[in-house]
């Protein structure tokens, strides 16, 4: 059954795609079709789930090509897990961008391009989950990678397109440092097929063997964002619609991270580079942490503390025991769904407030009692205030850390304590400027116009709000700058539907002026934000199911038999 | 097998002009470094299938005179994503383009003044002869720049966009 249900995670955001391009003309009938098919992409993890939970690791040939030359998907503990937690994430995301969508009049004109780049999106991450080989990983990758270029640029506006640039260059070179890497993995080894490798590569000789798990750490580590290869993600992700930057920031970087797991567990268990692992999971930490701390926009702030907390996944991995691994698969799924929510809140800030910088935000706890309860459980969760699922995630890498009893593990254990500690400074700082300060001593009150400009498409950069981003070329009066402030008022009018994420116009806010948020997307959230209380409160079995996954990844004979043994699909 | 040197050579080459094109702050050298960065790629993963063989279809050769099949069909899938993704990069850098400069075609003041003069062959005029307005458009003095700072020299600096943000 499972040789089945396996391809389907990949096949169905596939035809859904080109399903939904098909209909393009009716948005209705193409936002049924893309929540049905992520409703049955989480159906089929979920049954994946808990086969593989019972009967451990199985494996399917696609392509009627027996086990080294077809095209192997493998589903074990940790791929099916990631793939639940995703599959909800996005569907979670995907019915807030329709509520966005629909509150924003997009009936008139759709956005058609949106709802087939998103399920190629999500079948590019179930590939990369499943991928049984090296080369198909990285078409995961690209598929997901290809789709991301789409949604960050989404609307082309000045500032998007500025970030996207650097987003897709960066990916690029990763991409290229992957390729190379398999085509030496290949060299040295004859084959791609990750089973295969993980007995052929042992074989090699130590310098070989580090020379080509560096090659792939460094291609997982930037899409990972793992300092000091992170420097892309703050500069890129604030800039797109708040659904696009929660699925990125959910989604994508775990991806690396799992990716990374793979690596490690599978291809190379002696741990040859476990020390530089951990000294870098220590920089992602502190240094992601300190950046958060030094921003003053949400989705800033919010992409820092992403960072930062990659830092410990990246702790767990590195420590290279299973309570380590168990610790770290824990996180990735606290994680994604932790990060994927309160970016959706930034998005409801945004249109609460018609601002995502904190300076500009004020009174929203009293605006919007609601509003506040969904950002402040999230942010305390992140910060690992207990009883939340970022305590115990963050306490089961402290101790797997405490065991492991190395100098460097205690450095690092006490870096995450800080880190923890700092993190809840971020917040706390969200926290009492935008919600709780009363909105009178909101600073610029008279620059509300300014804020609500501020908020247009051409400028949703977080950088905005920097001081840092003085530019020089502004001071030159031209009739040049008048044309092109023209007509890029022309393009945002031309894109507000686009980007759907902007306030309706751009009339300044006042006290009345409040924008009621929209049922649908208040609703998705609050359903996310229970999702993450929910890891809490089944946060018991699901570190138990962390744990079998994390011994299967230090065991490696379950995932070796199930490739020896796996079904061909014709 | 006799190894030669033609290809590292070239790979390494091909990598060192990629990294250094992909460094410019313009897109236009960004997106050719990258070509040249996947072609360095795709001649690495074709350097990995060994000697060279005959074409790998049964019964046109025995497996053991074949060349490896594998590298060549990930070279294929690399270029099929590499050439979608350069197409892309053009759009992107053409998006960046037009946010920087004039989008639409503007009016040619000259072909109006020249369509307004009846009456004259515009080969047989001197153009010193001629207001400095009614010459034509590639000569000397009507080579000033026009309009405000930047538009000179037309580029697709990264970075312009970003300051036309505000």
């Amino acid at each position: 059954m499972t040789g089945v249900l396996a391809p389907l995670p990949v096949l169905l955001p596939l035809l859904g795609a080109a399903g939904t391009l098909l209909v393009g003309r009716h948005p209705a009938v193409q936002r049924a079709l893309s929540v049905l098919v992520l409703v049955a992409v989480l159906a089929v993890s979920v049954v994946l789930l808990l086969r593989a939970d019972a009967i451990g690791a199985t494996a399917v040939s696609v392509g009627g090509w027996p086990v080294p030359l077809g095209i192997v998907l493998v589903v074990d503990r940790l791929s099916a897990l990631m793939l639940v937690v995703a599959s909800a994430v996005a569907l979670g995301v995907l019915v807030f961008a329709v509520g966005q969508g629909s509150a924003d009049g997009s009936e008139q004109t759709p956005l058609s391009v949106f709802h087939p780049t998103f399920l190629v999106l999500v079948a590019g991450v179930s590939n990369a989950f499943l991928a049984g080989d090296l080369f198909n990983l990285y078409v995961g990758f690209e598929i997901l990678l290809m789709a991301s270029y789409v949604l960050l640029t989404l609307g082309g506006t000045a500032s998007r397109i500025r970030g996207g640039i650097t987003y897709v260059v960066v990916s690029l070179t990763s991409s290229l440092v992957f390729l190379a890497a398999i085509g030496l993995v290949y060299a040295a080894t004859g084959t791609v097929n990750l089973a295969q490798l993980a007995v052929r590569l042992g074989e090699l000789p130590a310098g070989t063997q580090v020379l080509l798990q560096s090659m792939l750490l460094v291609a997982f580590c930037i899409k990972a964002a793992v300092f000091p290869l992170s420097a892309w993600l703050p500069d890129s992700y604030p800039t797109a619609p708040a659904p696009v930057t929660a699925v990125f920031a959910g989604l994508l970087t775990k991806v690396g991270v799992y990716a990374i797991i793979r690596t490690q567990t599978l291809l190379f268990p002696d741990g040859a580079l476990d020390t530089v692992l951990m000294g870098a999971a220590l920089a992602t930490m502190l240094i992601g942490i300190l950046g958060a701390v030094a921003q003053t926009d949400i989705r800033r702030i919010l992409s820092f503390t992403l960072v930062s907390h990659i830092g410990y996944m990246v702790f767990g991995i590195g420590l290279g025991t299973t309570a380590g691994l168990t610790g770290a698969v824990f996180y990735v799924a606290h994680h994604i769904a932790i990060q994927t929510a309160l970016f959706l809140v930034a998005g409801l800030v945004e249109r609460q407030g018609g601002s995502t910088a904190v300076d500009r935000l004020g009174g929203l706890a009293k605006a919007s009692p609601l509003l506040a309860v969904l950002f402040f459980v999230p942010a305390m969760n992140l910060a690992g205030i207990p009883p939340f699922s970022g305590f115990i995630g963050k306490l089961g890498l402290l101790r797997a850390g405490v065991a492991e009893g190395s100098p460097l593990a205690f450095v690092l254990v006490a870096g995450g304590v800080v880190t923890s500690l700092l993190t809840l400074v971020a917040v706390a700082r969200v926290w009492t400027r935008a919600f709780w300060r009363p909105r009178t001593q909101e600073p610029g009150r008279d620059t509300a116009r300014a804020a609500a400009v501020d908020a247009g498409p051409d400028t949703v950069d977080g950088g905005s709000s920097g001081p840092d981003d003085a530019d020089p070329l502004e001071a030159l009066p031209s009739r040049v700058d008048d044309r092109r402030s023209a007509r890029q008022a022309a393009w945002a009018r031309h894109t507000q539907v686009a980007t759907a994420a902007e306030p309706d116009d751009g009339e300044g806010l006042s006290d009345d002026d409040i924008h009621p948020l929209p049922a649908v997307m208040l609703a998705t959230t609050s359903v996310l934000v229970g999702l993450t209380v929910g890891l809490t409160v089944i946060a018991g079995p699901l570190y138990g199911l962390a744990s079998r996954a994390a011994e299967d990844l230090g065991d490696r004979t379950s995932y070796l038999t199930a490739v020896a043994d796996a079904t061909v699909l014709r | 097998m006799t190894p030669t040197i033609v290809l590292p050579v070239l790979i390494g080459g091909l990598y060192a002009a990629g990294v250094y094109l992909l460094l410019d702050r313009s897109l236009t050298r960004v997106l050719l470094g990258f070509l040249l960065l996947g072609n360095a790629t795709n001649l690495l993963l074709l350097s990995t299938g060994g000697p060279r063989g005959l074409a790998p279809i049964l019964g046109y050769a025995e497996p053991e005179e074949m060349s490896d099949p594998l590298p060549q069909a990930l070279i294929l899938t690399a270029i099929v994503i590499t050439f979608g993704i350069s197409a892309f990069l053009l759009a992107m850098i053409h998006r960046s383009w037009r946010l920087v400069h004039e989008e639409n075609v503007g009016t040619d003041e000259e072909d109006r003044r020249v369509a307004a003069r009846s009456g004259l062959d515009a080969d047989e005029l001197d153009p010193d002869d001629l207001a400095p307005e009614d010459r034509p458009a590639g000569h000397a003095d009507s080579l000033r720049p026009r309009g405000g700072p930047g538009t000179g020299v037309p580029s697709d600096d990264v970075d312009l966009p970003a300051a036309s943000a505000r």
